[in-house]
């Protein structure tokens, strides 16, 4: 077993862009993310946050470099098992939460287990939106829930199977500070049990609640701090 | 959470969208179920009609047969009435001669005619035996026909006792109208006819025919005069009894048991004339029967080609309507997978395999084509009654064997119709799909 969840050596990553131009959006990057760590990723816009983040969660190959997952190499092995690699150890929180729209909290939060079969899964569901404060709101679809509520959903869907890693891309970007306080304490929280959070921000507010911080520029990292 | 769950949710949600794609193929298994329908009803009415023909037919047939049976009754009847005449000739006679001549060359014995009667004859009555000849009568230096005639024979078992009275006396001659005329001989007068001598007897009025040269004597005479004793050359006689329509035929079999080689005609008569005006009804009537046997022939192939042009039409018309309902749930198939990129996203993100949400697609298309297969074959099995009147009588239930087919084969064509979208849907770049939603 690896002493890394994560671990992502020279990712070399570019995108066509039109007439013949490409843009290099990660560039010769390395990253390691040890167990128990809450990663903050910080830099302007377009420097290649969310590229990476989709590298690190087995959804985009890079041109170059190496991915490892909890000891596994995403893209050396079939779309399949990527995708069970996915479904094993990694949840996703998106800035736009991306709920299923016509499932209900309870069934959104159950989603995942489409992909992968969990004994219990329902009582566990439930004790996560418990744990959010979202019990009252079980059976409300998402467009009658705020949006702290939509996030929180969208969070406790991406704990629902138990992931080594969680991948946040801007988790708070659409919420008040109140509301974005109540997912980083989850996500610290998280973090605190042992799991590993890769947070992208460009809240210094938010990036202050990580155990690490990373600043990145034009496609490799700037700084770190811990 | 399973794919079922799914899927309904997500058809509760979209009703609209789903509604629409279940209309569109409602709409055309209704297009369907009035093809099969239509061509159902014009079975129907060309059988009816061919059923009223052939009704029809049969009643004429039936009408025919009385009419001809009531016919050839009265026919028979007057033909009894008229009795008609028929000439017993000698074995050997040529007829050709006979029509020719008016009299037969050749002889047979007188007895034939007592043969005759003594048999058990039953088609004919009154036998004359009579011997015809043309010659010169010699003192007068004319052409004549002679012919000598007795009393008729009676027939053994049928009128023993009656007595045998001769038309002409011996001793007596009867002259056809031109003679007496001519010769300015009157009855009562004597005069001589090869040797000898006569009493007129009688005297006929003119008649136009060869009777008018002819001179009647007793057949005995007759004989001695030409030197054909005990010869006749032919036999008169009635018919009478005959139990077929074709009495010639019937005389002709007992007359040739009786006496064989001798020939045997008829003579026009009236009821001759008759049966062939039976002949000619009878031929009318059959080609009546004859043309509407055609008609009904000529309807049923009028309609198989009516219902092959129609059924060509119905066919061309059903898959430009089928063509157009698969494009139209393709083109739903394909909003609906574009309404829900995002969700597709994010469920792959999670590790959702292609496979699941191909099947939850296809799920989704499967019941698109039942519920408008369903629909449409429900509404049709309602109204089925009420639709009978305008089907000539066809039975939407009737066609209630091909409901499975149809619950079957329309949601394989909806999902084929949708297979192209939802494969591209399922198979997009989950990554490009976040980023972008
Ligand atoms: N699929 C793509 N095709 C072309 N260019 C791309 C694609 N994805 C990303 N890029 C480019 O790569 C660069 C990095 O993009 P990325 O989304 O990672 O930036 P980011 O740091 O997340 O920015 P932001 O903070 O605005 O979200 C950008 O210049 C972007 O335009
Ligand atoms: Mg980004």
């Amino acid at each position: 077993m690896s002493d890394f969840t994560l671990r992502a050596t020279n990712v070399h990553k570019t995108f066509a862009g039109p007439k013949g131009t490409s843009v290099a959006a990660v560039n010769d990057m390395s990253l390691e993310i040890a167990s128990g760590e809450f990663v903050a990723l910080g830099g302007p816009s377009g420097c290649g946050k969310s590229t990476i983040l989709l590298i690190a969660g087995g959804l985009l190959r890079p041109d170059q470099g190496e991915v490892e997952i909890m000891g596994t190499r995403p893209y050396e092995i079939d779309a399949a098992r990527r995708a069970s690699i996915r479904a094993k150890h990694i949840g996703f929180v998106f800035q736009q939460f991306h709920l299923v729209p016509y499932l209900d909290a309870l069934d959104n939060v159950l989603a995942p287990t489409l992909a992968r079969a969990l004994p219990g899964a329902e009582d566990k569901a439930k004790a996560l939106l418990e744990k959010f404060g979202l019990t009252d709101r079980r059976h409300h679809v998402p467009s009658s829930l705020s949006v702290g509520e939509q996030q929180r959903v969208a969070l406790a869907r991406a704990l629902l199977l138990e992931p080594q890693l969680l991948l946040a891309d801007e988790p708070t970007g659409n919420l008040d500070p109140e509301n974005a306080d109540s997912i980083l304490d989850h996500l610290a929280g998280f973090a605190k049990e042992g799991g590993t959070v890769l947070m992208v921000t460009h809240d210094k507010r938010a990036a202050g609640r990580a155990s690490r911080s990373i600043r990145m520029e034009k496609g490799s990292i700037a700084e770190s701090v811990s | 959470m399973n794919l079922r769950r799914l899927i309904g949710r997500e058809i509760l949600h979209r009703k609209l969208s789903f509604g629409l794609a279940v209309a569109t193929i409602a709409t055309s298994v209704a297009g369907l179920v009035a093809v099969v329908a239509l061509l159902g009803a014009h079975d129907l009415r060309t059988s009816k009609m061919l059923t009223r023909m052939n009704e029809e037919t049969s009643a004429m047939e039936a009408k025919f047969t009385k009419e001809m049976k009531a016919y050839e009754d009265d026919v028979r009847k007057t033909m009894k009435g008229l009795g008609f005449n028929i000439f017993i000739f000698p074995e050997g006679q040529e007829l050709s001669e006979v029509y020719a001549e008016g009299f037969a060359s050749k002889t047979m014995p007188e007895s034939y005619a007592a043969t005759l009667a003594e048999s058990n004859i039953v088609t004919v009555n009154h036998l004359l035996p009579s011997l015809t000849r043309k010659l010169k009568w010699p003192e007068r230096e004319r052409t004549v026909i002679l012919i000598g005639i007795r009393g008729e024979v009676p027939i053994a078992h049928r009128d023993p006792k009656k007595p045998l009275i001769d038309p002409v006396r011996k001793g007596r001659i009867v002259l056809g109208h031109e003679l007496h005329r001519s010769l300015d001989l009157k009855e009562g007068n004597a005069t001589v006819f090869m040797g000898r001598e006569f009493i007129v007897d009688k005297c006929h009025p003119e008649r136009g025919t060869k009777d008018d040269i002819t001179v009647w004597m007793h057949l005995g005479e007759c004989q001695e005069l030409l030197g054909e004793e005990g010869r006749i050359n032919a036999i008169k006689a009635l018919e009478c009894n005959c139990a077929t329509i074709d009495r010639l035929g019937e005389i002709r079999r007992e007359i040739a048991g009786i006496l064989p080689g001798t020939k045997v005609i008829e003579t026009e008569s009236k009821a001759l004339a008759r049966a062939e005006a039976r002949n000619k009804a009878k031929k009318h009537s059959q080609s009546s029967i004859a043309s509407k046997k055609a008609e009904a022939i000529k309807l049923q192939a009028d309609r198989t080609q009516l219902r092959f042009e129609d059924k060509e039409k119905y066919t061309a018309l059903l898959t430009v309507v089928i063509l157009g309902a698969m494009a139209w749930v393709s083109f739903l198939s394909f909003a609906n997978s574009r309404d829900r990129q995002a969700e597709i996203g994010i469920l792959r993100a999670m590790g959702i395999s292609t496979g699941s949400i191909l099947g939850a697609l296809m799920g989704r298309a499967f019941l698109v084509g039942l519920f408008g297969a369903g629909l449409t074959l429900l509404f049709a099995f309602l109204l089925s009654e009420t639709l009978k009147a305008t089907l000539h009588e066809f039975d939407l239930r009737s066609l209630r064997g091909d409901i499975p087919l149809v619950l079957l084969s329309v949601p394989v064509l909806s999902c084929a119709a949708s297979w192209l979208p939802a494969l591209q849907a399922a198979n997009r770049d989950p990554a490009t799909i976040l980023r972008n939603e």
